[in-house]
């Protein structure tokens, strides 16, 4: 334990004698995190997006001619709950989805009530458990007698389910770079303590200092740096998602089901992803720089 | 009788800091280093090793310590094989031995007694016996006065002694000294060189490399000299030899200085 009390001593005293590179480097983390942090919210958002357009899509609405009687009806639901990938299958009669639409439609409403009849047919509802299974499920039902139409937009499902993937796989490999790059500026910054020291620990070495005794202090002062930069980023990526869910979070709730993903939420998330990082970050830099001065 | 006289003749061979080198060789690319090197170091010997610049001395004394990695043979000592040392073995190991290096030199932000202080605190002594220890060994080198100076308001001869304190703070079975009285008037080169004498004396080992032709001769101890990397004389009671110096071989008066 005191030994580690001297390592994070020489460490402190070490960001403080290179201020300069040290504040340097902190400033560049910090502005990659804000990349990475600022990415983060719209990759974390566009994947909540799409979670809730999904649950639109994990229903399939079957119209069914007018002449199908209600006991042929209870028997095509009866099959179909044998069809794998469903969940739930249930009756909606034409009334009770014109009041529905009543709902949907809000003061516009009595255009529907002048209407002659209701032009809405009764309909089987097919909650599916996940999506892969959709298609094999409409594939099912089409051929069913008394069916008019299958209400399942299968394209814009597919299209959703490429536009995500996609996503995600850009957004790991900007983070990965973004990850890289920090790395990188780490290790420069403390290789230039370590040259400082250079002559300390030559003399460490010859004496007999294990690899972990000389590397201490320079472990510290990388994960030092990764933190200070983790805290400051979170802060400004915060206050980033502050000011916009503040000013847009309401247009946005009106036409995405989800609207935005919770404050609290997101900046706590983003603080421990960005302290582990910040940490792994600085510990690698430290690590990687140090080196040719340690025996392999 | 049968049993103690066993007993005595196996710890002749295991004796603690006995060192021996195996065909060692040594290679930078094309430049030779060391060349099958074969010696044998008995525990509490004074050797000098001599040889013109560039003939392998400092290649001989870094592969003890492993401070670079041998191509070819072994060095056993302690009982292992330095050739074979892991890394995690390797501070262990450097721990047993005391250096005295040029390019080791004193820390110029640390006063005399932090320097010394440094060694022990490096291998991680505990406080007390640090601050018993670093005056008392201050005290046999000499320098116990200048304690709280830094290391560019002594002598270098000063210097050498703290460097001389530092090696010998953690009780080591070897002293390695590369060329200690190197940049020293002769006068301070003799302090330095009774300061190792006395602590061999005290039961260390010490390797010495060195260019002083009146040390080696006024000592009469064993000497070693190494040529292009090859061991090429080797006796007790030896002297230096002109050819063995990259300078030109002296007058006869100055070879016999005393
Ligand atoms: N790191 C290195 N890389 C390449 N060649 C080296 C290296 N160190 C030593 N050599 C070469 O190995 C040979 C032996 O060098 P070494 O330093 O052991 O000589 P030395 O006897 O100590 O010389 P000096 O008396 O000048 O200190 C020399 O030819 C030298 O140029
Ligand atoms: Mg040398």
């Amino acid at each position: 334990m005191t030994g580690f009390g001297v390592a994070l001593k020489q460490a402190f005293s070490q960001i403080n004698r290179n201020k300069m590179m040290t504040t340097a480097s902190l400033f560049s983390i910090t502005a990659i995190l804000l990349v990475l942090g600022v990415f983060f919210l719209i990759v974390v958002n566009i994947n909540n997006m799409a979670e809730g357009i999904k649950q639109d899509f994990d229903k399939i609405q079957v119209y069914l001619l007018d002449e199908v009687a209600p006991q042929q009806s209870e028997e095509m639901m009866a099959q179909i709950r044998g069809f794998s990938g469903v969940d739930t299958v249930s009756y909606l009669p034409r009334e009770e989805a014109l009041d529905q639409w009543k709902v949907k439609w809000g003061e516009n409403a009595d255009l529907l009530d002048r209407m002659p009849t209701n032009p809405l047919p009764n309909s089987i509802i097919i909650m599916v458990t996940n999506l892969d299974y959709a298609n094999a499920i409409v594939e099912q039902v089409v051929p069913m007698e008394g069916i008019e139409q299958v209400n399942y937009s299968q394209d814009a499902v597919d299209k959703l389910l490429r536009i995500t993937r996609i996503i995600q796989i850009v957004s790991l490999i900007i983070i990965l770079a973004l990850v890289a790059i920090s790395i990188l500026v780490v290790s420069n910054t403390i290789k230039l303590t370590v040259l400082a020291r250079e002559r300390e620990i030559v003399i460490m070495r010859y004496i007999g200092a294990t690899n972990w005794f000389i590397r201490g202090p320079f472990l510290l002062e990388g994960i030092i740096i990764g933190a200070i930069a983790a805290v400051i980023g979170s802060v400004a990526v915060g206050a980033i998602y502050y000011y916009v869910v503040g000013h847009f979070g309401m247009d946005l709730a009106l036409f995405l089901p989800n609207g935005f993903v919770p404050f609290d939420f997101m900046v706590a998330n983003l603080l421990i992803i960005f302290l582990s990082l910040g940490i792994c970050v600085g510990a690698c830099g430290s690590i990687i720089s140090m080196r040719r001065f340690l025996e392999r | 009788m049968l049993l103690s006289e066993m007993r005595s003749e196996r710890t002749e061979n295991e004796r603690d800091g006995m060192i021996e080198y195996k065909n060692i060789t040594k290679r930078y690319g094309k430049n030779i280093g060391v060349e099958d090197v074969n010696i044998r170091i008995e525990d509490g010997e004074f050797i000098f090793l001599v040889g013109p610049s560039g003939s392998g001395k400092s290649t001989f004394v870094k592969l003890l310590l492993k401070l670079i990695d041998a191509d070819k043979g072994g060095i056993l000592y302690n009982g292992y094989d330095v050739t074979k040392l892991t890394p995690r073995k390797i501070p262990g190991h450097r721990r047993s031995m005391g250096i005295v290096f040029q390019d080791f030199s004193l820390l110029p932000k640390k006063t005399i007694y932090e320097n010394v202080a440094f060694a022990m605190e490096i291998i991680q002594r505990p406080k007390r016996t640090i601050e018993r220890q670093v005056p008392q060994v201050l005290e046999l080198v000499g320098v116990a006065d200048s304690a709280r100076k830094y290391p560019h308001e002594i002598s270098i001869g000063e210097q050498q002694r703290v460097a001389i304190a530092r090696a010998i703070m953690n009780n080591p079975k070897v002293l390695i000294a590369d060329e200690p009285t190197g940049n020293l008037d002769p006068e301070t080169g003799w302090e330095i060189m009774r300061l190792l004498d006395q602590i061999n004396r005290r039961g260390t080992t010490v390797l010495m490399v060195t260019h002083s032709r009146e040390i080696v001769n006024a000592m009469s101890k064993r000497v070693v000299a190494i040529k292009d990397g090859r061991l090429v004389r080797d006796e007790l009671g030896g002297f230096y030899h002109p050819e063995e110096d990259d300078e030109p071989a002296p007058s006869p008066e100055g070879a016999l200085p005393l």
